[in-house]
């Protein structure tokens, strides 16, 4: 019998036994991300499930939160999120489209992209820090002295909703520009070149094609921008949370409670009070309000993830 | 030629249409174009303003401890004290606060390097279909988790852990182990949960999404030429992998880490209840520490506007934002970079 000239020799199958380990290696890497979180969320969720019902959702924490419910801090979470968001959104959107339809490769160009890199990358607490250093301690004494009286303290706006939410807006800015950038960059140069040759100026191709075209990649980063300011803590700690205010049990009062110039209660940092700061607190409560938080983040993300799955189904490019 | 004459046809404008401009319909949209540019290029400066306002404002606070401290205690003492008592004066030495970030911050990266470049890899080269999107989904949500949660996790899942591993009874093997390899100080294990190794951990879980997102971008950005010239010289998946694809995306991995480092560096509520917020030099891998962020984030409602230890506070932040922002615009120009070169 002779012998087949093209079998591999002992050095090619040692060298292919080789890279089918590593190939196994980086899997294990993979699964030693996923089967742990998966472990860790469903421990959080088994534990919280004991507590974890409509009432729970809908009562207002009695007792420093051992007792009760998380109405209060899901609706000032809620309450969070829509001030940063009308904030920050318009603001990032069109300074993506500046910097992907107007500005010209060059200095100014380069100069913004390093500051949002650089803004991406500040600490958050350093965000809280710059929240309480112009927010609350120049902006709101400038806004006292025009609408309040000096003669009634009570009236004057207070470190609370506005702060935090402007804070939280100057945090996410980084987040919302990158990723409509990217949505914006999508679209094919030749849908801007094709309206331009129809005559139509930038800012009409702009609004009646680049826009609608990447609108959905846009709202990907939108819903990314809320699950984030969602859960942040630190910088909301020194701009206006706090982790007790009085929240009515019934009416209006328990569907609008914070003023813009009142603290207000927030997930983030009732989960951080009580899950260390409080003795004696039930177990109970504490992965309650964990699994209630990580609840809200997951449902928030997978409205992002089914967004660009059907995004994908649909592209015309 | 035929096709072609109908349309062209149709495309002719006779002069008067052209002129006629009191028959073109009045749109409210192309109307405010000019405000909207300068409303638009005002938006795309936001983020400059951004940045050097946070620099302002945090300057601000800090600038009258700025010349009054002494910084060579602060960087070369441990003794964090900032309010005195009567046989103990007051000291703003920060040493222990930057160890901690850095001995965290230095574990997070030993775990979360290997595993983030491995990921990455994995997820681009040899990961298909279904997995390779589930994988990509379980990432986003990785990163997605809030830092509270993290520490959640740290305080409540992850800590207990690490403290029945790290328990040895006295003299016994396990415990000698530990002393000598410095995994514990005492001969009993860990004394608490949450300590150094927990928030290296917990930090590694969170600069992982970070590494595994941006290196997948750097690997996605060698040209699939580059890919294709290593199979046609024989080269199986791995050998690409290391000897093509790892010297191609060098600097965009290298950039991917260090932003995974940034974001480690930065993070302050998980290691605020990670790590166990002692103020000491640690000398084993089960010391609790404290990191800077997490003392900014713990003393800061303690203050009294304007005292000392408000403003050295102020001044910790100086230091961290000094910190992340070399980070980041250095990893920047590294990315940078690479473009250039793959232009050229």
């Amino acid at each position: 019998m002779k012998e087949n000239p093209f079998a591999s020799t002992q050095f090619e199958r040692r060298k292919f036994r080789r890279a089918n380990l590593n190939k196994w290696i980086m899997f294990s890497f993979c699964a030693a991300l996923i089967i742990p979180l998966i472990a860790i969320l469903v421990d959080i969720f088994v534990k919280a499930a004991p507590v974890i019902s409509l009432d729970y959702l809908w009562l207002n924490p009695a007792n420093k939160g051992k007792e009760g419910g998380l109405w209060a801090p899901l609706v000032g979470t809620f309450y969070l999120v829509i001030g940063s968001l009308t904030l920050v959104a318009p603001v990032g959107i069109l300074a993506a489209i500046y910097l992907n339809e107007y500005a010209k490769e060059g200095i100014l160009n380069r100069v913004i992209g390093i500051a949002v890199t650089s803004l991406a990358g500040v600490p958050s607490i350093v965000h809280g820090l710059f929240g309480l250093g112009a927010f609350v301690l120049v902006m709101l004494p400038a806004v006292n002295s025009v609408i309040g009286s000096p003669n009634d303290r009570a009236s004057n706006w207070q470190a609370g909703l506005l702060t935090a939410s402007l804070t939280v807006a100057v945090m996410n800015l980084p987040v919302i520009i990158a990723s409509a950038r990217e949505a914006l960059g999508g679209v094919p140069q030749s849908f801007r070149e094709a309206c331009w040759n129809l005559g139509a100026t930038r800012w009409q191709t702009i609004r009646t094609i680049v826009l609608p075209n990447s609108l959905s990649g846009i709202l990907t980063g939108v819903i990314l921008t809320i699950s984030r300011a969602a859960g942040e803590t630190a910088p909301i700690l020194f701009t206006g949370v706090t982790f007790f205010k009085f929240v009515a049990d019934a009416g209006w009062e328990k569907i609008f409670p914070y003023n813009p110039g009142e603290p207000f209660m927030a997930m983030s940092m009732h989960l951080n009070i009580i899950s260390n700061q409080i003795s004696q607190m039930p177990e109970g409560m504490k992965y309650g309000s964990a699994a209630v938080l990580i609840g809200l983040i997951l449902f928030v993300n997978s409205f992002a993830i089914i967004l660009r799955v059907w995004l994908r189904g649909r592209k015309r490019w | 030629m035929a096709r072609l004459a109908a349309p062209l046809d149709s495309l002719l404008v006779m002069p008067e249409q052209v002129t006629n401009k009191s028959k073109r319909k009045f749109n409210f949209f192309d109307s405010i174009e000019k405000p909207t540019e300068w409303f638009i290029r005002l938006c795309g400066w936001s983020s400059i303003i951004g940045i050097a306002a946070i620099f302002l404002f945090i300057f601000k606070e800090a600038a009258p401890m700025l010349p009054r401290l002494d910084w060579v205690t602060f960087f070369t003492s441990p003794r964090w004290i900032p309010n005195p008592a009567p046989g103990n004066p007051a000291s703003f030495g920060a040493l222990a606060l930057l160890v901690g970030t850095f001995t965290t911050t230095f574990i997070a990266l030993i775990i979360a390097v290997p595993v983030g470049l491995g990921a990455a890899v994995y997820i681009s080269e040899f990961a298909k279909g279904k997995v390779k999107e589930t994988l990509k989904v379980v990432i986003e949500l990785l990163a997605a988790i809030p830092s509270i949660v993290w520490g959640f996790i740290g305080l409540m899942v992850l800590g207990p852990l690490i403290k029945t591993v790290f328990t040895a009874a006295p003299g016994s093997w396990w415990g000698q182990v530990m002393v000598t390899l410095h995994l514990a100080s005492a001969e009993t294990g860990a004394a608490q949960g949450t300590n150094l190794l927990t928030g290296g951990v917990i930090l590694a879980l969170m600069a992982v999404p970070v590494i595994v997102s941006l290196s997948e971008d750097a690997l996605r950005a060698v040209p699939d030429s580059f890919r294709e010239a290593a199979l046609a010289l024989g080269a199986n998946p791995w050998e690409t992998v290391r000897r093509v694809l790892f010297p191609a995306a060098r600097n965009g991995l290298l950039a991917a880490c260090m932003l995974g480092m940034g974001r480690a560096v930065g993070e302050t509520m998980a290691v605020l209840l990670a790590t166990g917020h002692n103020n000491r030099i640690p000398a084993a891998l089960t010391d609790p520490v404290r990191t800077m962020t997490a003392t900014i984030a713990a003393e800061m409602g303690e203050t009294v506007f304007g005292d000392p230890h408000y403003r050295v506070l102020f001044i910790l932040g100086i230091v961290l934002f000094a910190i992340t922002c070399s980070i980041n615009v250095a990893s920047d120009l590294i990315i940078k970079g690479v473009k250039k070169a793959n232009k050229a």
